[in-house]
Order: structure tokens, then C-alpha cells, then sequence
């Protein structure tokens, strides 16, 4: 194996001359304390080594020597409900190991070597196997089914089971003889290169929505299965707030959320209040389908590079067994500002304010590992990626947002007027959008929804209230001419009654059904409200009534298995709007 | 065990700014302390960079006075390192950590790496419990958790040490437990150090503080260790001595100016406004040396002030720093002018931990409601006022009317307060009702009807 000899040291790059028998992006191990690298350029003899942990104390002459593999994960049960760094060292064992801080040279291996997996084996002797076959199957956690795959580049045929009544994850349990004749001894686990995406047969369409129970999302700029998304925003417009929403109650199969230079106590909540919270589908702990990835901003700058590469391969591992994979970065910004930081230490040739030329491509490479496959013979998953921006200064035309929105099809942008006023999510109607509208709108077409109708009448109301604002701003309220003012009044119900969503109350995840309704109820109430002021009713009768502010907080009131209160809520506006009616008829 | 590394060298061959580059040694750790000596004078340093023979170092009390050919220079073999005990509370250091109060040196229980290591995310306890301060739009509105690091966005001229003082003396935590204050200061001027040392002294935090002063004219590149001292302190007593501790530094922005100013000796490729690209790392490893472990009953809580250039909230400094501190209190020249204090622009304020640390069990159940709509109600102020000035304040319809009188009481009543004046969380709860009183009773939404039967009074 490789060997090198300490030359250079600039934080947490360093530089290693007489290097003979690396290859790029070889996992290396530097000095006496071990610490993880990656080779990162090779220029004769020197190779430029970017080092996963604090380098104080390396000094010139140290050792380092290469691993045979490139810089992998272990891929296998055991890694569910785990919370990881960005190499995938386990923290909850560091932890256990090493104490409350994160030491150099901590080590584990990221899946627990000690656990015994049952194995519901599938292949018998003699079948012919490929890339993905399924091995056999462990029950993961009580919701997620762990399909053991061939690894990807192996096939062959089936010479040996080998029967246990239990497994640990490094215990052979198959061996394959390729045509070559050469045999491999496979065992539960595998290692994938981060870098290097995992191989498919084929990309279709995204075509169904991933549900997030979030109103503003689902209803005006949906995400589709497979689909990218992005979420920009400056600092306190809710960026993490919206993620974990998300990250809580899409309807994924598994999620993965990488918290990538982002705050320590950000994390410490996730890890307290994700174990309680319960999927609404599965009524179990969200935690049994959420793998985490904390890479502070605090831990070393390298592995924050890595940790989204880590997660995406963890993402596509799931993918290859047929699951609907959603993946949250935040954010997305911080693992670019760790491209720009190590680009400088290498001295390269900065590009737009500071960062790399390849920033473009390493986004694009990054998004293009989303997307809805099929992984083998009628297997079909995706992974959903939402990646969140983090703009300086709030400022949208700086290379990470305008190279982001390349190559996402949704686009969330959080409006700090918005945020300000605490409308929460902060998402902007006016500038956000979604491409995968058209796609979706089947779904909801299939449950009698007509979205199209309903979005387009949306859209309309807010469009027309942006218009009327102006001229408020000049004139006052009162100037405007009732019909006028109603519409302000319908888009006022539409904000605050619609697509504002508390995520701490009972309206944290909103149903299809109470999408529906809720949105039903405002649409009709302006559409009554119209005929009222028609027929002779003065505004203020209208907007004075109590049920005004009651479908303002229906949100927050009904619960989603009650429709029956929908029912009542509908049945008091018509009666209102009756007795309106007849006292101006 | 680390003597075998010391090296001592005599004559560098370049220096640059704060850098000094020494050539011909051998085996130099990346990040040691190094000591040069010139005349009996010594001074210390940390070496940056590391290139075969070649060593980049950078000399915290500046190179002016060296001769080149002459300075000694000792590479210690190891990190710098400060000597932390309890004995620490109640005196005086300057930037490096150095006694000088004349009350002698610290012996030390142990010594730490001033750099400190990154907590394990899954260690971390999310907090919860609050630290009053006695000021109403802090307690009621960006109410300060233990545990959290929340920044004061100010700008010169603007009363930030006064409030930063007033924090000080006034704060208190719900339960009487050990509760210690570190003051770091970075660059400041020797009047606002004495105005700071005279309020502690009057309020009586002498016995619970312990000082670092880098000031002003104190060399430049100090105070890149000086917030390293007081935060490795800050660890040594919140988790191995179990105390409560509040960290205030100021200024920030003096601290950014350094990392700027070395960044750029070393000829390295600039970010926005000639800061590093490395700045919000840099930061991070300031502001997350802050939080509650599991297992561990103190807790390291920051205050970090820092004046905006320009009073640009998008400015480098303000921004990053708001993108790793859990919200931000923002100081507004306009308020100032009208002579209220403390001039805290809310609507731009914001404490993100607040939340899980009010309401029922912490302050009082209502809290959480009266703050959310005290904030709407603000919020709409700023829009009737810019209507007013377009339409005349007698062309408001009475419900706006009634957010211009909400809102004169608001800044008058609820956020101006005495500089010395303590009001409990009940005065400033009691209060915020009281200048809701201005509003008619349909316009309070985010209050429930029962808060408004038991607290509200027209």
C-alpha cells in the first residue's frame, strides 16, 4: 500500500512529497494519532491531502499511508436511528468512547460489529445473481425492511449459503462465483465510494408527489418523488425550521438529514424531539426511518465537504432496495464555503468572489443523484433531494444560489419581510416556484381535488392583493372600492388562514382532506362574500362576523381526523351569509 | 514528553505584517506556541503554516521593534495552553491570559488547549432555562436561554455597553445556583474598559467575574486568542466545575479586523470585503463553544457585541455571525435619536431559542401569546406610520389611529427603561398588557379569549 512523508501543513490541507503507490481520492491515514484523509491532487511525487480532523501538532517528516480504498461508507442494517459525523463516524458511540468532546483520532466503525441481525435469505444455491439482487431481508427497525443487495459490479452465480440462525453484519452469508471463476465471499455489509454514484438501469419521470403536510408546499409549489428542491433564504427567515418540518412528516420512506455547518443546538433538538414525534402513517417514531449526518460548523471544514457525499450514497443505498428516499442539506452553502476554504488553502485560481471554477459542476453532480430509478428487474426508488441556501446578506445573485437554481426544478424562497412579520413558513408566492406542478397535479386530481382551479383562483387573489397593496400604500384602505377591499380581505384569509402553518401546533402536518377543505371554506367565502356586497351588504358586516377570524385560526383548531368541524365551519358560513342575505334582501 | 520537540533558532528570514517566516527548522508542528525573544523583551506567537524547513508564524503582540537577524525564536513543541482553576473568578487578564491586577499568577488546577475541541453534537442537552436580565424587551421579547449564544448588532454610537453592563449586574437565573460572568474584551477603547470595570464594580459582579482585556491600542492580532481564553475558562467551569456562565465579548467586529488583517499578510485569496473565506469557520469556533451536555448541570451561555460597519446588517461580520448565533438583538440609530433605551429594534430581533424557555413553568403561561402579538401588533405600526406620513396622521381610519398610540406607548413605556432599573418578568408581561390597551380587543388574534379576560384592561 501507499506511503508518503509529511511536506507542507495549512490547516487542515497537507502536502506530502516522495508519495508513491496513491491513488486520487484514496482514503489515507496521517501521523502517529491515524487521522482520516483524502488525497485530493497528485502532482508527481506530491500529493495534496485534505485531513478530516484538527492537523495541530502534524508536523513535516510524519508518515502517511494509504488505504488500498477510496474514501468509502458502510452501507448495511445498523445504520437507521444512528447519528453520524461527515466521514460517518457513529457519534453516539464516540461519544460513549471518547466523552462530550469530539477528540483526534476518535475511531469506530459506523456499523456496530456486536449487533446479531436475523436474516430472512431469499437466494438459494445455484441462482444467478447480479447488481442489487436481494440477498435477504433483516427487519431494520420495526418499519424499515433491510434488503441485503449484491453490491453493484458483482454477478455471478450462487455457490455457498451459509446458514445461521443469526447474523453480525462482517459474517459471510453468501458466496458468488463470477464468470470468471473468481469467488467472493459476501456478508451483510458492503463499502461504497462517496463520490462515485450508484449505478441504475434507468431514470423515469417523476410523477408522484412527495406529501409534506405543509400546505404552501403541497398545494402551490409541490415536490414530486425523485424530485430537487432548493430553499433559499438570509438568516432568521426559518431555513432549518422548514427542513425539519419536512424532514418530521414527509411521506418518504426514509429520511436522511444532514446538518452541514450548521448549529450544535440545532442538532441537540433534532436529537431530543424526533424521537417522540410519530409518523402519521406508520404511527411510530419518526426516528425508526431517519438516519442523521451532524457536521457542525465547528467540526473540521473537510468533513463538512464530505458529510452531503456521505449522505447522498446512504440515500441511494436505500434507493437500490426500492425505497422513496427523501435527503435534507442545511445547508447547502456551508459545504460550499468548505469547497471555497480548501480551494484557497490549495491555491487555485478563485473564481466568482472566491469560489472554485467547479462549483457549478459539484452542485450538478450533487442534484443529478436524485431522482426516481429502476434499480433492478420491476424495482423502482427515488431520492428526493432539499437542499437549503444560505445567501450572504440575502442577497440571491450570489454563485450558490444562481448555480443552485441550475439544477433544481422547485424553488423555495424565504422572504425576510415575511419572516419579519412572522408569517411562518416564510415561503414567497411571488417569487418561489415548482416545476413538478404539472406532474403532480394528477394526484391530486385522483382524490377530487380540482388543485388546478383551486391554485389557479389562489395565485389570482394574491396576485391581484400585490397590485392593490401599491395603491394602498399611497391612498389608504379606505380609498379602494368595497369589491377591492374584499379581495384584500380574501388574500388576508389566504395568508394568514392558508398558507401560514404553525409547525409547533396540531396544524405541524395538514392532511390532503384538510388542504382540501380549509382551502374550500376561504375560496367559498369570498365567493359568497361577492355576492353579498352585490346584493347591497356593506363590507364591514361581512368581515365583522366571528366566523371571519374563525377560518383564520381553523388551522390551528381543527385537528385533521375531524372534518366534521369543516362540515359545521361551512354549514355557519352559509347560515351567516343567509340571514346577510335576507336582512339586505 | 513534548520537550524532545522544542527547537530553538535564531534570525528569521522575512517579516510581513504580523507574520514573522523562519527557515531551516525542522519538524515544526502545524499550530505550535512559539516564544521570541529580543532583548529580553518576549512575545508570543502561533505558528501557521508549515512548509518543509519553512515555518509562518504570527506574533500575537506584532513584529514592530524586531531585528531579524537577531530574534530568538523558541517553538515549544506544543499548542498554547492556559492554566484554568476557580481561583480565576474575580480577576483581571489581559488578552492572552496573563494576571494584571498585580494579585500574582494563577496556578493553574490543569491546563487547556486554548482551542478546545468541537462538542459532540449528540453529547449537547437543547436548552431551556432562562436568564433574566431585568430589561423588558430582552426578557419579554428576545427572552435569552442558558445555553444560547445571542449577539447584540450595534453600531458606533450606540449604547451597547451600557446594555452589555446592565445585562451584567442585572442577570439572574431562576434558581439560585452558581452563575459566573466572563468579559472579553477585544480592541476596546480604555474608556469603554474603565466604564465597563466601574459599572461591574457598582453592581456588585466583581465577586462573580472574571475580566480579559484586550484594549484598543493592545497589538491587533491578541485578540484572536483572547476569546479562545475566556471561552476555554468558560468550559473548565460549566463542565467540569458544573457552574452557570455567561460570556460577554465586544467587540466582534475588532476581532474580524485582525483575522483580516493576518489573512491577508499571508497573501491569501479574499471573500467579501477582503475577509478570509475561512471567516465563518473561524467564527463558529467562537460561538459554538456554548451549550448545556447531557450529564453536566452548568452551562456556557455567549453574548458576543458587535458593532455593524456602517450599521449594514449585510455586512461579512453581522452576517455570518447571524447565521451561527441563535438569533440576534439589533440596536436602532433611530430609536437612539429619540432618546429611547434601550433603542432594541424588535422586529429585527430575534432569540431563536426563546420558545422552549417561556411560558408555563419558566415565566408565565401567557407569555408566548403576548409576545407574538406584541410583535404583529409592532409590526404593523411601522406600516401605519409610513401611511401617516403620506396621508396625514387625521386621515387614519381609528383602529390605525390606535397602532400610532400603540405604538408611541410602546416604545416609550415598554422598551425604555432605566439604565439601572431591574422589572421583573411580571412588571414587563404586566406592562405589555397594559399598552395593549391601546388596541381595540378585534384586533388582538394572537391572544386567546381567556388571556385576554384574565390579563387585558382597555
Amino acid at each position: 500500500m501507499g506511503e508518503g512523508t509529511i511536506f507542507r501543513i495549512s490547516g487542515p490541507i497537507v502536502v506530502s512529497k516522495e508519495t508513491y503507490d496513491i491513488v486520487m481520492n484514496e482514503e489515507v491515514r496521517v501521523g502517529d494519532e491515524e487521522l482520516i484523509g483524502e488525497v485530493i491532487e497528485i502532482n508527481g511525487d506530491k500529493a495534496v491531502i485534505q485531513v478530516y480532523e484538527d492537523t495541530t501538532g502534524i508536523r513535516p517528516g510524519a508518515r502517511v499511508f494509504g488505504t488500498g480504498s477510496l474514501l468509502s461508507v458502510e452501507l448495511g442494517p445498523g445504520l437507521i436511528s444512528q447519528t453520524f459525523d461527515g466521514i460517518q463516524r457513529p457519534l453516539t458511540i464516540i461519544k460513549k468512547e471518547h466523552g462530550i468532546f469530539i477528540k483526534r483520532g476518535a475511531k469506530s466503525p459506523p456499523l456496530p460489529r456486536n449487533m446479531e441481525w436475523d436474516v430472512d435469505i431469499h437466494l438459494k444455491e445455484g441462482n444467478e445473481v447480479h447488481s442489487n439482487t436481494i440477498i435477504g431481508v433483516v427487519k431494520e427497525t420495526s418499519i424499515v425492511n433491510h434488503k441485503i443487495l449484491i453490491p453493484p459490479g458483482i454477478s455471478g452465480k450462487v455457490v455457498e449459503i451459509i446458514e445461521a440462525s443469526s447474523y453480525k453484519v462482517d459474517d459471510p452469508i453468501c458466496i458468488v462465483e463470477g464468470e470468471d471463476g473468481v469467488k467472493k465471499e459476501l456478508s451483510l455489509f458492503h463499502r461504497w465510494p462517496v463520490r462515485k454514484k450508484r449505478p441504475f438501469r434507468k431514470r423515469f419521470p417523476p410523477e408522484e408527489i412527495l406529501f409534506t403536510g405543509q400546505r404552501v408546499i403541497d398545494f402551490i409549489f409541490p415536490i414530486a418523488k425523485g424530485g430537487v428542491a432548493a430553499i433559499p433564504g438570509g438568516f432568521g427567515t426559518g431555513k432549518t425550521v422548514t427542513q425539519h418540518s419536512l424532514a418530521k412528516w414527509a411521506d418518504a420512506d426514509i429520511i436522511i438529514y444532514i446538518g452541514c455547518g450548521e448549529r450544535g443546538n440545532e442538532m441537540a433538538q433534532v436529537l431530543e424531539e424526533f424521537p417522540l414525534l410519530k409518523d402519521p402513517r406508520s404511527k411510530k417514531s419518526i426516528m425508526e426511518r431517519t438516519i442523521l449526518i451532524a457536521n457542525t460548523s465547528n467540526m473540521p471544514v473537510t468533513a463538512r465537504e464530505s458529510s452531503i457525499y456521505t449522505g447522498i450514497t446512504i440515500a441511494e443505498y436505500y434507493r437500490d432496495m426500492g425505497y422513496d428516499v427523501a435527503l435534507m442539506a442545511d445547508s447547502t452553502s456551508r459545504w460550499a464555503e468548505a469547497l471555497r476554504e480548501i480551494s484557497g488553502r490549495m491555491e487555485e485560481m478563485p473564481a466568482e468572489r472566491g469560489y472554485p471554477a467547479y462549483l457549478g459542476t459539484r452542485l450538478a453532480e450533487f442534484y443529478e443523484r436524485g431522482g426516481r430509478m429502476e434499480v433492478a428487474e420491476g424495482r423502482v426508488g427515488s431520492v428526493s433531494i432539499i437542499g437549503a441556501v444560505s445567501p450572504p446578506g440575502g442577497d440571491f445573485s450570489e454563485p450558490v444560489t444562481t448555480n443552485t437554481k441550475r439544477f433544481v426544478r422547485a424553488f423555495w424562497v424565504l422572504d425576510t419581510r415575511l419572516a419579519y412579520s412572522r408569517h411562518y413558513p416564510a415561503i414567497s408566492w411571488t417569487d418561489s416556484y415548482s416545476e413538478y406542478f404539472d406532474e403532480i397535479s394528477t394526484w391530486w386530481e385522483e382524490q377530487d381535488v380540482p388543485i388546478r382551479e383551486l391554485r389557479g383562483r389562489v395565485m389570482e387573489v394574491l396576485h391581484e392583493e400585490k397590485k392593490l397593496l401599491q395603491i394602498v400604500q399611497l391612498v389608504g384602505e379606505g380609498a379602494l372600492p368595497e369589491r377591492e377591499r374584499l379581495t384584500l380581505k380574501e388574500a388576508e384569509l389566504i395568508r394568514e388562514g392558508f398558507l401560514q402553518q404553525n409547525a409547533l401546533s396540531v396544524d405541524a402536518y395538514c392532511s390532503p382532506a384538510k388542504q382540501y377543505r380549509m382551502i374550500k371554506i376561504i375560496l367559498d367565502f369570498g365567493e359568497g362574500a361577492l355576492d353579498l356586497l352585490e346584493r347591497g351588504v356593506p363590507l364591514f358586516k361581512i368581515i365583522e362576523l366571528p366566523i371571519f377570524s374563525e377560518i383564520k385560526r381553523m388551522g390551528m383548531e381543527i385537528p385533521n381526523e375531524k372534518t366534521d368541524k369543516f362540515d359545521e365551519l361551512e354549514g355557519k358560513v352559509k347560515e351567516e351569509f343567509e340571514r346577510l342575505k335576507s336582512e339586505y334582501g | 514528553m513534548d520537550s524532545i520537540y522544542i527547537k530553538k533558532h535564531i534570525g528569521a528570514s522575512e517579516i510581513i505584517g504580523p507574520l514573522l517566516i523562519v527557515d531551516g527548522v525542522m519538524g515544526v508542528g502545524f499550530g505550535e506556541l512559539i516564544e521570541i525573544e529580543q532583548k529580553g523583551m518576549k512575545r508570543l506567537g502561533r505558528v501557521l503554516e508549515v512548509e518543509g524547513e519553512r515555518a509562518v508564524c504570527q506574533i500575537f503582540a506584532g513584529t514592530s521593534g524586531i531585528d531579524r537577524e537577531r530574534v530568538r525564536v523558541r517553538f515549544t513543541g506544543s499548542s498554547m495552553k492556559l492554566p484554568v482553576s476557580e481561583e480565576m473568578v474575580g480577576r483581571t487578564f489581559d488578552g492572552l491570559g496573563i494576571p494584571i491586577d498585580g494579585g500574582g499568577d494563577i496556578v493553574g488546577e490543569e491546563e487547556r488547549d486554548i482551542n478546545g475541541y468541537p462538542l459532540n453534537p449528540d453529547a449537547r442537552e437543547y436548552p431551556r432555562d432562562n436568564i433574566l436580565s431585568g430589561i423588558s424587551a430582552i426578557d419579554g421579547l428576545a427572552t435569552l436561554i442558558r445555553g444560547q449564544k445571542l449577539p447584540i448588532f450595534s453600531g458606533s454610537g450606540l449604547p451597547h455597553n451600557e446594555i452589555a453592563a446592565q445585562i451584567v449586574n442585572q442577570a439572574k437565573i431562576s434558581k439560585e445556583e452558581d452563575f459566573y460572568i466572563i468579559f472579553a474584551g477585544l480592541g476596546i477603547k480604555a474608556d469603554d474598559a474603565s466604564f465597563f470595570l466601574r459599572k461591574f464594580e457598582e453592581g456588585g459582579a466583581l465577586g462573580r467575574l472574571i475580566t480579559f482585556l484586550n484594549l484598543a491600542d493592545s497589538p491587533s492580532v491578541e485578540r484572536l486568542i483572547t476569546p479562545r481564553c475566556a471561552l476555554t475558562v468558560a468550559e473548565y467551569l460549566a463542565f467540569k466545575k458544573n457552574k452557570h456562565v455567561l460570556v460577554i465579548m465586544s467587540d466582534l467586529t475588532n476581532y474580524c479586523e485582525a483575522l483580516r488583517e493576518v489573512s491577508s499578510a499571508r497573501g491569501e485569496v479574499p471573500s467579501r470585503k477582503g475577509y478570509p473565506g475561512y471567516l465563518y469557520s473561524d467564527l463558529s469556533t467562537i460561538y459554538e463553544r456554548t451549550g448545556r451536555v447531557e450529564g453536566k448541570k452548568g452551562s456556557i451561555t455567549q453574548i458576543p457585541i458587535l458593532t455593524m460597519p456602517n450599521d449594514d446588517i449585510t455586512h461579512p461580520i453581522p452576517d455570518l455571525t447571524g447565521y451561527i448565533t441563535e438569533g440576534q438583538i439589533v440596536l436602532s440609530r433611530e430609536l437612539h435619536q429619540k432618546g429611547i433605551y434601550p433603542p432594541i429594534d424588535i422586529l429585527s430581533s430575534l432569540s431563536r431559542l426563546m420558545k422552549d424557555g417561556i411560558g408555563e413553568g419558566h415565566t408565565r403561561k401567557d407569555h408566548p401569546n403576548l409576545c407574538s402579538q406584541l410583535y404583529a401588533s409592532y409590526s404593523r405600526v411601522a406600516r401605519v406610520r409610513s401611511l401617516a406620513t403620506i396621508i396625514g396622521e387625521e386621515e387614519l381610519s381609528e383602529t390605525d389611529r390606535s397602532y400610532i398610540k400603540f405604538g408611541d406607548a410602546f416604545e416609550k413605556e415598554f422598551l425604555n427603561q432605566g439604565k439601572t432599573e431591574i422589572r421583573s418578568i411580571e412588571d414587563t408581561l404586566k406592562l405589555g398588557w397594559k399598552i395593549l390597551g391601546n388596541l381595540p380587543e378585534s384586533e388582538l388574534a394572537r391572544v386567546s379569549k381567556e388571556e385576554i379576560e384574565e390579563y387585558w384592561s382597555k
